[in-house]
């Protein structure tokens, strides 16, 4: 009954979080910028000569890989360093709810980033025409991967009191689920294994889910790769966080 | 209001509770008195249903903590040790968000904030970050924030600790005025503190109890408590020796000269003694006045807490009586 309301406290209360400390507004400079950079300069955005955010959402994938594993490192090792968990723990609220709350939050400021790169949509619109259906499914597609790396970067938080080591777990969990589907590699891979296999480990990769999106095509196995991730992540975050309690 | 049933905790294969059991009812302040490591900290986690008990059970006003953890949470009002709080946050925002998590919304939120700043003292830091506190500031900040829903139940973890003299005279005394109405119970290692607030102890050594009963009682376990002292004056060593040794409730005596011709008794009752042992202080003054020295003081020892304290914590210094 009251699972709504609590949730909602803990998650406005962390979102402040984030604007409250000067590392936010440098994480949204730094997206911001590298997300410009890597879609007008490595995308080749002008040379294209189409009008589609097709390389802006190529590279979202490898920003994320970095940024949102920075994003969430913080969410339960500071809880624990600082020992707020035990505050947090002891008011009426059910440990998964204080999961999902914090998550919500962390997801709800990676979406204000995402927001944030309106002016690259308003750019193509003006340059052209482009198909904006597409877009739109880009961007729900960036906000699941963005929350898929969210939920990982929970889970490994959870693992450690230190945020760096945090930081770096969340990182190559990350990386092997792009890595999976990452083209050089599954060509590699196709060399000496079955290609079946290869079609095994790449479906487990976030890239083969995301193409997808990229080309705006909503396929509901995509989504339900994402939530399974995600739910798998932070249900994992809550066996690790009660592990830590029950000695 | 709070019953603990046989709990125990084990980490790995240390034992940290063992077996710890008690009550505390509505009215009461219960102190948790115990070394370093006792296992103080580990059974409020448990009351508080931070930690998952290994063993055993505990309810609070009737709700079992970890069958029912909201319905006990919400009657309780918890501070760690250390009194943890989120750093970034201002001490306002900061009591708003507790006050939110427990239910308060609106004026009544106003009005719990309102309360707990006056009666934590906090109205000169309410725009500041916790971060920018002082040590004591950021303990009430936390203090206040066990006490904003008014809870029935109480649980505080060293209150004191890191406070002044000051401060800490008036945690105390907003510990003894709450605890008439709440069931409250804390722990500390300061034994003056118990004296002063609580209605009844708790010593636990290693994860187990070791001594549970009011203060007076426990200090009765002293070995100093019944003995008398006495300052004579116009009186001999020998003279008061051979006197002293015809009254039947004495085990035995320290007789000391002092100066100015003055000499100082302290006198033991024997353990078996019984209703005589009280009379002591009495034989020894008729004594006194049958002889007509003059009596500048007497008086009974009543038994040291830190006395009993050590002898039960420390077991090498056999201080307590039958301990040997
Ligand atoms: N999370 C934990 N993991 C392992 N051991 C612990 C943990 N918490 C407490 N202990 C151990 O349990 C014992 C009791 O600790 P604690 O309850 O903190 O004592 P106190 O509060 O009385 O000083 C200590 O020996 C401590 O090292
Ligand atoms: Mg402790």
């Amino acid at each position: 009954m009251r699972t709504w309301p609590v949730i909602g406290t803990i998650a406005k209360r962390e979102l402040a979080a984030y604007f409250e400390s000067p590392v936010a507004y440098v994480f949204l400079v730094v997206f911001l910028l590298l997300s410009g950079f890597f879609t007008f300069s490595l995308g080749g955005f002008f040379e294209l000569g189409e009008a589609s955010l097709n390389s802006f959402f190529t590279w979202m994938p490898w920003l994320f890989l970095f940024l949102v594993p920075a994003v969430g490192m913080r969410l339960w090792s500071e809880e624990r360093r600082l020992g707020t968990i035990e505050l947090l723990l002891t008011m009426p609220v059910l440990p998964w709810q204080a999961i999902v709350a914090k998550y919500l939050a962390s997801w709800a400021f990676l979406a204000i980033a995402l927001a944030l790169t309106f002016p690259v949509v308003i750019t193509v619109n003006w340059l052209g025409d482009p198909d904006n259906g597409v877009i739109v499914a880009g961007y729900v597609g960036s906000l699941l991967l963005a929350g898929t790396f969210l939920a990982i970067a929970s889970l490994t938080s959870a693992l450690t009191r230190n945020q760096v080591i945090a930081f770096i777990l969340a990182l190559m969990l990350c990386l092997l689920l792009i890595l999976v589907g990452f083209a050089p590699v599954t060509t590699m891979l196709s060399r000496f294994a079955d290609i079946w296999l290869v079609d095994t480990v790449a479906s487990f990769s976030v890239l083969t889910h995301f193409e997808g999106f990229q080309k705006g095509v909503l396929d509901t196995r995509d989504l339900l790769f994402f939530f399974s991730v995600i739910a798998f992540s932070l249900f994992t975050t809550g066996v690790v966080l009660r592990s830590h309690r029950a000695g | 209001m709070i019953k603990v049933e046989n709990l125990s905790k084990t980490f790995g294969s240390k034992r940290a509770v063992d077996d710890v059991s008690f009550e505390v009812r509505k009215g009461e302040v219960l102190g948790f008195l115990g070394p370093n490591g006792a296992g103080k900290s580990t059974t409020m986690r448990m009351i508080t249903g931070f930690y998952p008990a290994t063993a055993g059970k505990v309810s609070v006003c009737g709700f079992d903590v970890s069958e029912n953890p909201i319905a006990a949470k919400v009657k309780m009002g918890y501070l760690p040790e250390a009194a943890p709080s989120y750093q970034e946050m201002t001490v306002l925002s900061f009591l708003n968000f507790a006050a939110e998590m427990r239910g308060l919304r609106g004026e009544d939120r106003r009005k719990a904030v309102r309360r707990v700043v006056e009666t934590c003292h906090l109205d000169m830091v309410l725009g500041q970050t916790i971060d920018t506190l002082s040590k004591g500031f950021k303990h009430r900040t936390c203090l206040a924030q066990s006490i904003i829903h008014d809870p029935e139940v109480l649980v505080l973890d060293e209150p004191t600790d890191g406070l002044d003299p000051n401060q800490k005279h008036e945690v105390r005394t907003l510990i003894k005025r709450m605890g008439e109405t709440k069931a409250i119970i804390f722990s500390t290692h300061i034994l003056e503190e118990v004296e002063a607030v609580c209605s009844r102890a708790i010593i636990i050594d290693r994860g187990r109890v070791v001594a549970d009963g009011t203060p007076a009682e426990l200090k009765a376990r002293s070995a100093r408590a019944g003995a008398v002292l006495v300052t004579l004056h116009g009186a001999s060593v020998e003279a008061v020796k051979e006197k002293l040794s015809g009254i039947a409730a004495l085990h035995h005596a320290d007789v000391c000269p002092a100066p100015e011709g003055r000499v100082t008794v302290e006198a033991f009752p024997s353990p078996d003694a019984g209703a005589e042992r009280d009379a002591l202080a009495g034989r020894i003054a008729e004594m006194a006045i049958r002889e007509s020295w003059k009596i500048e003081q007497l008086k009974t020892e009543e038994g040291r807490l830190e006395e009993v304290f050590r002898s039960i914590t420390m077991p090498d210094t056999q201080l307590v009586k039958g301990a040997a």
